[in-house]
């Protein structure tokens, strides 16, 4: 490879390509180009930097310049004031939000100081579609070392010791697993890498496998020499072209090195790898329904024993992990299991990748040691509540889990203290909620999700979450009565115990969580028909202040269904019976007579 | 079966899909990928081609189609406008901006305009959180979307 003096890299995740960094690539590279630099600089695009609230980036090494939210014009000023005349472009720099000041390089960042990268290393720092760049920074050594100097048991021992679980929210020992699925005999086995990321609000695993796809492909390979396959699937979500995309290109790439088909480094092993397609269903990343998935039926899961593990793709042993859980696996090998075991807290050893999303400063994608409390998430690494506003609780888990409240804020994040908060880890989407959002509503949309979701094999999932869903609707139309949320916690209990697959058991968890953490604002519905965050448009009213009103007629000619009457320089009042609640009054007013109660 | 209302030229494309995957039953979900990229939809003639081409029943291809929401059985229009209903986006005001989408181009979530011109959908998560909310125009992405930038966005396209 050629030594350059600088690197440009230029994010080239979906949410930065969204933001036309890709035109910002081109801009650059051909402004390099022009000044004669290109044998100097070097500009790539690579994975996801995490920072996705402050999209695109452009980060220069060595320095560790961080620059934010840069458009395709600031391309010639980057290059000629930095990488020219070495002074910095201080309007692109990241500004600390609570002393203004601009930061220079990454590592200052509140965004990134308490962050621990295993699963992310490479993401943001390499370029994906170019193996070398994996392998200068260790890539494949682990496979190297596990087919030359392990035995299988020896790689799975080192696994299990390392205390790695699966990152999809089951959170099952991943050397057991890989142990389990080594013994079951047969002739034929599978590899099967889980990227239906179906978790509306997480995009962790689209992330490592558009910025650093040869991790998964490099673990997935060592999985297969520990468990004796030699053919590997990944089932990915069509709906992630780009991940698509790279993982294809890396996978042609490591069969030209021979480290994928035939003879792996001249030690007998083969292994290849072929792409499956989901077709949006959640349910598939069940690992009985993905199964059935990629075998061309509808994704429906089975009754577990017995396990993938024993008969699973076409009732062959399968080994079904997550994307994330095989990032982890090359560094495990090549640091050791003691290394990995000395990070996390006592159960939970590691890092966990969590999509940061909602009502705060910094989203993004993070990594951070597990045993990290939800403040230290919120307010260090994700810079605090949007707008200033109060914080009310984070949802974690997705569909699946649960709501987390201030209370829960200096609890250590880790799949056993999630789970007797009453939620879960899940993939690792964290959805910040602040005053106004109304927990009821939260609730209702996640069961609008399951509803949908839901494949229809077992009544209680199908059925009970229909009657769920019902029950909370009625609610926010300002008709539940207090039986009504005796209802909903029966029927939960009833679907949790009886519901066929994962989905269905934890599905009436949004329900539970937000009863027990907000019990008052479910009375408040129920009793006093009332929602304080606004947001139940049935339970509002709006009225009109005397004192304000100056007669303008602004609110009467803009109500849609003529509820607001009232003369010219007369004080206005609006029908209660004939509103609608749409609320153009109150944005049209321009003297503040308009208010909601 | 019905009339096969297909062009002799499309069905043989759509005969090549499935030779190309062996006429394999295990692989009819990605025969559908290739057949919807064809035709843009999954019509009754398209399913009852790939049933008889892969030794299936005409019940099974629909169950596949039916049970996953990214194949669909109507056409789309020319401009598919997909808004994002991710858990993200919902935090930030992703029904105000379908309402809007309803209102301008007069449809409900799953219908086409009259000309054609536009559908709308709705699709859960594109991982674009950090531009929440987030709609799709084809293969466009909007990001933070306002209720008041939907005309903008109708306006692009309407020409």
């Amino acid at each position: 490879m050629a030594k350059y003096k600088m690197h440009v890299l230029v994010c080239g995740g979906t949410g930065c390509h969204a933001s036309e960094s890709d035109t910002l690539l081109e801009n650059l590279k051909t402004i390099v180009a022009d000044k004669g630099l290109d044998n100097e600089v070097q500009v790539i695009a690579t994975g996801c930097f995490g920072f996705c609230e402050k999209g695109p980036i452009v980060k220069i090494m060595p320095d560790n310049t961080f620059y934010t939210q840069v458009s395709p014009a600031d391309a010639r000023e980057i290059v000629e004031e930095h990488l020219i005349k070495g002074r910095k472009v201080n309007r692109l720099l990241y500004v600390d939000p609570e002393n203004k000041e601009h930061i220079s390089d990454s590592k200052h960042m509140g965004f990134y100081k308490k962050q621990l990268r295993i699963a992310l290393r490479n993401c943001g720092f390499i370029d994906p579609e170019n193996i070398d760049e994996y392998i200068s920074r260790d890539g494949y050594e682990a496979l190297a070392k596990c087919l030359t100097e392990m035995t299988p048991q020896q790689v799975i021992e080192e696994m299990k010791k390392s205390g790695l679980r699966g990152r999809g929210g089951g959170g099952f020992s991943t050397g057991l697993k890989w142990e389990i699925t080594s013994k079951s005999v047969s002739d034929v086995k599978y590899v099967v890498c889980n990227a239906d990321e179906g978790d509306p609000g997480a995009f962790m695993d689209r992330s490592i496998l558009e910025g650093d796809p040869h991790s998964v492909i490099e673990a997935m390979a060592i999985c297969g020499y520990c468990i004796g396959a030699s053919y590997g699937l990944v089932y990915i979500r069509a709906e992630y072209p780009l991940a698509i995309d790279r993982l294809k290109t890396a996978i042609n790439q490591a069969r030209e090195y021979g480290l994928l088909g035939q003879d792996i480094l001249g030690t007998g092993f083969a292994f290849d790898i072929e792409l499956r397609y989901g077709a949006g269903a959640f349910v598939c990343g069940e690992e009985t329904a993905l199964i059935h998935s990629m075998e061309g039926l509808r994704g429906e899961p089975t009754v577990k024993p017995p396990f993938p593990s024993v008969s699973g793709y076409y009732e062959k042993p399968t080994n079904v992990n997550n994307v994330e859980t095989f990032a982890n696996v090359p560094v495990i090998i090549n640091k050791g299991a003691d290394w990995f075991a000395g990070i996390g807290t006592e159960k939970s050893k590691g890092t966990k990748v969590f999509a940061l999303a909602g009502k705060i400063n910094n989203v993004g994608l993070i990594e951070v040691p597990m045993g990290t409390t939800l403040r230290e998430v919120i307010y260090e690494i994700g810079g605090g509540i949007k707008d200033g506003k109060k914080f009310k609780a984070v949802q974690t888990g997705g569909p699946s889990g649960g709501c987390l409240t201030e209370k829960h804020l200096d609890t250590p994040i880790d799949y056993d203290n999630l789970l007797a908060s009453g939620s879960m880890m899940g993939s690792g989407g964290m959805i910040v909620m602040d005053e106004d959002d109304c927990m009821v509503s939260m609730a209702k949309f996640y069961l609008d999700f399951t509803v949908e979701e839901s494949c229809g094999k077992c009544s209680p999932c199908r059925i009970g979450n229909k009657r769920l869903y019902e029950i909370l609707d009625k609610i926010t139309q300002g008709k539940g009565t207090r039986d009504d949320i005796d209802s909903l916690r029966n029927l939960s209990y009833v679907i949790k115990d009886t519901a066929l697959c994962g989905l269905g058991q934890t599905s009436p968890n949004p329900v539970l969580s937000t009863i027990d953490n907000f019990w008052d604002e479910y009375i408040e519905h129920v009793t006093d028909k009332k929602c304080r965050s606004g947001q139940c448009k049935a339970l509002l009213q709006y009225f009109i202040d005397p004192e304000n009103c100056v007669g303008c007629t602004a609110c009467a000619r803009n109500c849609p269904v003529n509820a607001i009457s009232g003369e010219r320089k007369g004080i206005h009042v609006i029908d209660q019976a004939t509103c609608i609640k749409c609320g153009a009054c109150l944005e049209k007013c321009k003297f503040n007579a308009v208010f909601i109660k | 079966m019905a009339n096969i209302k297909l062009s002799a030229e499309k069905l043989d494309e759509l005969k090549a899909v499935c030779k190309s995957f062996n006429n394999d039953k295990g692989e009819l979900i990605n025969v559908l990928h290739k057949a919807q990229g064809i035709f843009g939809y999954l019509p009754a003639e398209v399913q009852e081609v790939i049933a008889k081409e892969l030794n299936i029943s005409v019940a099974h291809v629909y169950g596949v189609v039916s049970f996953y929401s990214f194949f669909t059985m109507l056409p789309k229009g020319e401009h598919p406008v997909s808004i994002c209903l991710g858990t993200a986006c919902y935090v930030r005001g992703a029904e105000k901006v379908i309402d809007e989408f309803k209102r301008l181009l007069n449809i409900n979530v799953g219908e086409t305009t009259p000309d054609g011109k536009f559908s709308l959908a709705c699709l859960r998560c594109v991982g674009a959180c950090g531009l929440a909310p987030v709609v799709l125009v084809g293969e466009k992405v909007y990001g933070r979307v306002a209720p008041e930038g939907v005309k903008d966005i109708v306006a692009e396209y309407a020409k």
